[in-house]
């Protein structure tokens, strides 16, 4: 030990933090605007085909032509009508079912094979099925998209049922509560993260299943505007109609954010 | 309302948890049950209050509970078991809502509970803001929510800090104090159980019996830290214990 009164040594090298991602504002905004200036820029040059990509000005016209036409309300409604009737039935069902199987032993045994069952199966094969139960009409995509969305949910919401912390349940018990009381008060309540967060995957896939009903037999809607525009080889109304259903993705995970918001303010 | 063990057996499958417990819960009196972990100190506060069932033999109840007592037997947990969903007040109205009471009446009853437990300015507050001490406060305003003729306390303190511990078993006391509840309190804390018993039930290890029962006379309000005679008790407690600790220590579990 040097005895000069200095201190000696070297500084202990830091080798903690990391594995901690923050949120970064803008970023996720700046993607997007670079791609999209590059695409700009290569398809006026002419350094990437015009075959390949479209303009993204010329997308935007497009767009600009959609809604002074009215055809984008003439093919948004009935999508998303057809998203929100298909998504609440399958996702209000996927609730109820997934609530039963976490609850009820019987259910659970009966219906989980069946749920794995029907859950790998792609829905859209069965659309000329549903076309001779439902109608050729809306009632075979609303089936579509309800059966595309009940399967997740089922698995999201009885898997969180699962994981409702036991103590809070016996502590239901243990003051005499109802059992009703308990599946209102303590189990939903407590299921809901892993219910909305469920509820996040399955509505991407009603979206995924609207546009593959919509392509298979529809005169409007995004998938029927979609398949005209790919047929023609019109890439401008064909990302268009892309365009408008990433904005629908995105448009859903806001709106489930907010929900989240609101009803998990109690959460850490 | 007093309890009875009449001699209660217990066993998860094969292993045998409890066996011919025999024990009286006098009313208006704190006992305390101590023994090594992994004895079935726990096991037996569920049997009590019926969240299950002893393999042989009974818990009896002799006398009526209190006639508005919502919930004559009534658990205080470890965990606390606060819904984090809810505020201070509404997790304390949780077990009221089941009631039909009279109009007002709920109200009374947490804003009585909640100055009781030194709350009354929490009220709006949710679980994940509180201290520990503070939810395990919520948790014994929600016990006297129901007007309990027994609590059974499942070591209570032991998920808190030491001052903290030192601070609620201050209440505790002064809340037995003014209006002398009956309680089981299980707890592995022999500094607890001569702080806060009237009688200290020593369990051996599994399957555990009553090894013995140690009654402390002296008023809880006149029992203080570093008390001697507390602290006699406290080692004649250790030294029933010690061995059973140790050998208790050393088994494989579900061996």
């Amino acid at each position: 030990m040097p005895d000069d009164g200095r201190m000696e040594g070297r500084t202990v090298p830091f080798r903690g933090g990391g594995f901690a991602p923050r949120p970064v504002r803008l970023v996720g905004a700046l993607v997007f605007v670079l791609l999209i200036v590059i695409a700009e820029i290569g398809t006026r040059t002419g350094f990437i085909s015009r075959l390949t990509l479209p303009v993204p000005s010329d997308v935007l016209a497009v767009f600009g032509d959609l809604y002074r036409t009215g055809l984008l309300w003439k093919h948004l409604v009935p999508s998303l009508t057809r998203l929100v009737v298909g998504a609440l039935i399958g996702a209000s069902a996927g609730i109820s079912v997934g609530i039963l199987i976490g609850l009820f032993s019987y259910i659970r045994a009966g219906l989980v094979p069946l749920v794995a069952a029907l859950f790998p199966i792609p829905k859209i094969a069965l659309l000329p099925l549903f076309v001779i139960w439902f109608g050729i009409d809306e009632g075979s995509k609303y089936a579509l998209i309800a059966l595309g969305t009940f399967t997740p949910t089922v698995v999201a919401t009885y898997g969180a049922v699962d994981n409702v912390d036991r103590t809070l349940i016996r502590m239901g018990q243990s003051f005499g509560l109802s059992w009703l009381s308990i599946v209102r008060k303590i189990v939903l309540p407590g299921a809901m993260p892993g219910i909305l967060s469920g509820l996040r995957i399955s509505l991407a896939i009603a979206i995924i299943l609207l546009v593959a009903a919509e392509m298979l037999g529809a005169e409007f809607g995004v998938g029927a505007y979609i398949l005209e525009a790919g047929s023609l080889y019109d890439l401008d109304r064909l990302f268009a109609g892309v365009v408008i259903l990433s904005l629908l993705g995105v448009g859903v995970s806001f709106l489930v954010g907010r929900v989240e918001r609101r009803l998990l303010r109690w959460r850490v | 309302m007093k309890l009875r063990l009449d001699s209660v057996s217990h066993r998860y499958g094969a292993v045998e948890v409890l066996h011919g417990i025999e024990l009286d819960i006098p009313a208006g009196r704190i006992v305390c049950i101590v023994g090594p972990s992994g004895c079935g100190k726990s096991t037996l506060l569920r049997l009590i209050g019926g969240l299950e069932q002893p393999t042989e033999g009974r818990v009896v109840q002799i006398g009526d509970p209190p006639p508005d007592s919502l919930n004559p037997l009534t658990y205080i947990f470890q965990d606390f078991a606060l819904l984090p969903w809810r505020s201070v007040e509404r997790n304390v109205g949780l077990v009221l809502e089941d009631h039909a009471l009279p109009a007002g009446r709920a109200e009374a009853i947490i804003a009585d509970v909640l100055g009781r437990t030194k709350l009354s300015d929490f009220r709006a507050a949710l679980p994940k803001q509180l201290s520990g001490g503070m939810k395990q406060r919520v948790a014994i305003a929600r016990a006297l929510a129901v007007n309990p003729a027994v609590m059974l306390m499942d070591e209570p303190l032991s998920s808190l800090d030491s001052q903290t511990r030192e601070l609620l078993m201050d209440d505790l006391v002064a809340l037995w104090d003014r209006t002398p509840f009956t309680a089981v309190y299980v707890t592995h804390n022999l500094a607890e159980a001569v702080r806060l018993g009237h009688a200290i039930v020593v369990l051996s290890r599994r399957p555990a019996t009553v090894r013995e029962v140690v009654a402390i006379e002296r008023p809880l309000t006149e029992r203080g830290l570093g008390d001697p005679e507390l602290e006699a008790h406290q080692r004649h407690l250790w030294t029933l214990m010690r061995e059973e600790a140790r050998a208790a220590d050393a088994e494989l579990i579900n061996a």
